[in-house]
């Protein structure tokens, strides 16, 4: 639902106009941070990724790993419910534990940012090569090539894709999951990019910079690496980005519907899930889950929405 | 006009037959042996056997396919007995009953949460879409567009369990939803779907906002617009007219997909709330290992989403001067 509509609207209101002179790196990067909402979230998302690259050292400082079970913080009388306030938390518990098992909701959280991080920078970067590369060859080279493409982009498109992901999933071995889920998700994602890249390969393919180098006796590879992707490229870095909350949501959804990561493995949607029975005893356990996820996902929504003014419109340059 | 429909219809049954022969595919290679599934305990693999031929199921891949189809269209009977009738999408043998008639059974919750659900986001989404166009840069336009962000952001279970605390738990304003019949009691069956159409409503909410504001502000700046204003027509008119039309079309359009999308069933919604519509029914399935249920569920939702598309095609043919002009050319 909302991760269907969140992936096709990327694709549906963003078409970034072809910028002309390329800016320099640095500078462009200094003017997405200058807002203080897109540096907050950036900030934020470094927080996260530090948490996944170093979740077996900030779980050692934290003490409780994520698979240990402390049967001294739930208390068994009570249904398993933790002991203490606020679900648990403690200087041991900094996030409080898990109900019934008593895991260490910290270390989850951190290692849970691992699945999150992974699958959806690794299905970032899967779609983006498939969509470049797929509306690259329709656009450029046109004919049958074109046809194919074209119509497969429109039936992957028509396809209700979050049934048909979970379908899948629920239907494939669970060993290996991670890699099906990038798979999946950018099977039903890279139209979306391809379709805006095929446009634009069509339109470039006209200027006379590019007919210059074909008539000058230049290879199409040369063509498409040396004249036409250099200018694709702020029409990609925009739609990547604005396309990495759908999939972070789109992966903490199917973990939520339990077809995602599969346990002990920790993910927040996972984590979420498992808190649904608890919500009215226990808030704390879906808070924190359900926090590090809405804030993650906002805050690549925020860089998203920045970046793609920035590239645009020229936004503060001049 | 008769032929552009004719051309549209045909493809449509052309993706249709393709979305049914990609179902019917990863599921044949994919889903485990039903004969193992209905054969229980006592199994043989005599009996395992038997079951498969009495299914059909060791009849070559086309030929089960042809079955399948066919039975979408005059019903068919699994095995000895089983009837299965007219828009036949598989039986469920867990639940010992064809999967239309599951689905017709759940159809009116996923319905009701549906309607609902897209009565509030377009009232919300165009509202508040244009008291940020006309107050572009503005203090409650930042506003309006700072919650848009956090709506599209918020994923719909986190949003349910915090509901669900806050208003069931904590404050006590509103029952745990369960699908109370309209006949049965009005005022209960709002309090019980509201906290589900909120949900359901927000993230759309939130990018219809977003569509309506770009769409208006766009449509204001046109030169039709500073035309009919200079020639003086009422600032009423104006709007109407010629900021409005043009902005909403666009709307219609994607209104008619994700609307036809959510009849397939919403899966987590309904999920988390436990309301027995088409998407807890398979999410059910998932957890199950149903694999018909999970199938029809599919096949359901992308023909909605197939016809849905078509509808919105020749709706908007309909209501946009300019494609009209186009198509008859």
């Amino acid at each position: 639902m909302s991760i269907a509509t969140t992936i096709s609207e990327v694709g549906g209101d963003t078409e970034p106009t072809l910028t002309d002179a390329p800016r320099r790196g640095s500078k462009i990067i200094r003017d997405i941070l200058s807002s203080p909402g897109s540096a907050l979230s950036a900030a934020y998302i470094v927080l996260v990724l530090c948490m996944a690259v170093f979740a077996p050292l900030i779980v050692k400082l934290s003490g409780w790993g994520p698979y240990a079970f402390d049967e001294a913080a739930i208390d068994p009388n009570m249904g398993g419910v933790p002991v203490g306030s606020l679900g648990g938390i403690s200087s041991d518990h900094w996030f409080g534990v898990e109900p019934v098992n008593g895991r260490d909701i910290f270390a989850r959280i951190v290692y849970g940012a691992r699945a999150s991080m992974v699958i959806a920078l690794a299905s970032t970067a899967l779609t983006t090569l498939m969509g470049v590369i797929f509306g690259l060859v329709a656009g450029y080279f046109g004919g049958i090539a074109d046809t194919i493409i074209s119509r497969l982009m429109e039936f992957l498109m028509a396809f209700p894709a979050l049934i048909f992901m979970i379908a899948i999933l629920s239907a494939l071995p669970a060993d290996n999951r991670q890699y099906l889920l990038v798979l999946v998700i950018s099977v039903f994602g890279w139209p979306y990019l391809a379709r805006v890249v095929r446009g634009q390969t069509l339109s470039l393919k006209q200027r006379e910079f590019v007919e210059s180098a074909r008539a000058s006796g230049a290879a199409s590879s040369q063509v498409i690496f040396r004249e036409i992707l250099p200018n694709l490229l702020p029409t990609i870095i925009v739609m990547t980005t604005l396309a990495i909350p759908g999939y972070i949501g789109t992966e903490a959804g199917l973990s939520f519907l339990g077809v995602g990561v599969v346990p002990p493995t920790p993910s927040w949607g996972q984590m979420i899930a498992a808190s649904t029975n608890w919500y009215s005893v226990d808030p704390m356990f879906f808070i924190f889950p359900g926090l590090f996820l809405f804030m993650l996902v906002l805050s690549f929504m925020v860089l998203g929405e920045r970046v793609r003014r920035v590239v645009e419109v020229g936004e503060i340059s001049s | 006009m008769t032929r552009q429909v004719l051309k549209r219809l045909a493809g449509m049954v052309v993706v249709l037959l393709l979305v049914c022969l990609f179902t019917y595919v990863i599921f044949f290679v994919l889903s485990p042996d039903p004969a193992v599934q209905i054969c229980g305990k006592n199994c043989t693999p005599a009996k395992i056997d038997q079951i498969r031929d009495n299914l059909g199921l060791n009849r070559p891949f086309w030929a089960q396919f042809w079955t399948f189809l066919s039975g979408l269209f005059v019903g068919r009977t699994y095995g000895e007995g089983i009837q299965c009738s007219a828009p036949c999408l598989g039986y469920s043998f867990q639940s010992s009953q064809s999967v239309t008639s599951m689905m017709v059974q759940r159809f009116p919750v996923s319905l009701t949460v549906a309607v609902g659900a897209a009565v509030l986001w377009l009232l919300a989404g165009l509202v508040s879409g244009l008291i940020g166009a006309i107050n572009e840069g503005k203090f409650i336009d930042r506003f309006i567009s700072g919650l848009t962000f956090a709506g599209m952001s918020i994923p719909n279970y986190v949003l349910a369990l915090v509901l669900q605390f806050v208003l069931v738990v904590t404050l006590r304003w509103l029952p745990f939803p369960q699908a109370v019949a309209f006949g049965d009691d009005p005022v209960q069956w709002f309090l019980n779907f509201l906290m589900p159409w909120i949900v359901l409503a927000v993230g759309y909410a939130a990018s219809y906002t977003r569509l309506t504001r770009a769409n208006v502000i766009e449509a204001l700046q046109e030169n039709y617009v500073r035309t009919a204003r200079s020639k003086g027509l009422r600032p009423s008119v104006v709007w109407r007219r010629h900021a409005l039309r043009p902005a909403l079309t666009p709307i219609v359009t994607i209104f008619g997909m994700d609307f036809a999308g959510l009849l397939g069933g919403a899966v987590i919604t309904e999920t988390v709330f436990g309301l027995n519509g088409i998407g807890k029914m398979a999410s059910d399935a998932i957890t199950k290992n149903d694999q018909p249920v999970i199938m029809g569920v599919t096949l359901l939702a992308a023909f909605l989403v197939v016809v849905g598309n078509m509808v919105v095609d020749l709706v908007y043919t309909a209501i946009d001067p300019r494609v009209r002009i186009g198509a008859s050319a």
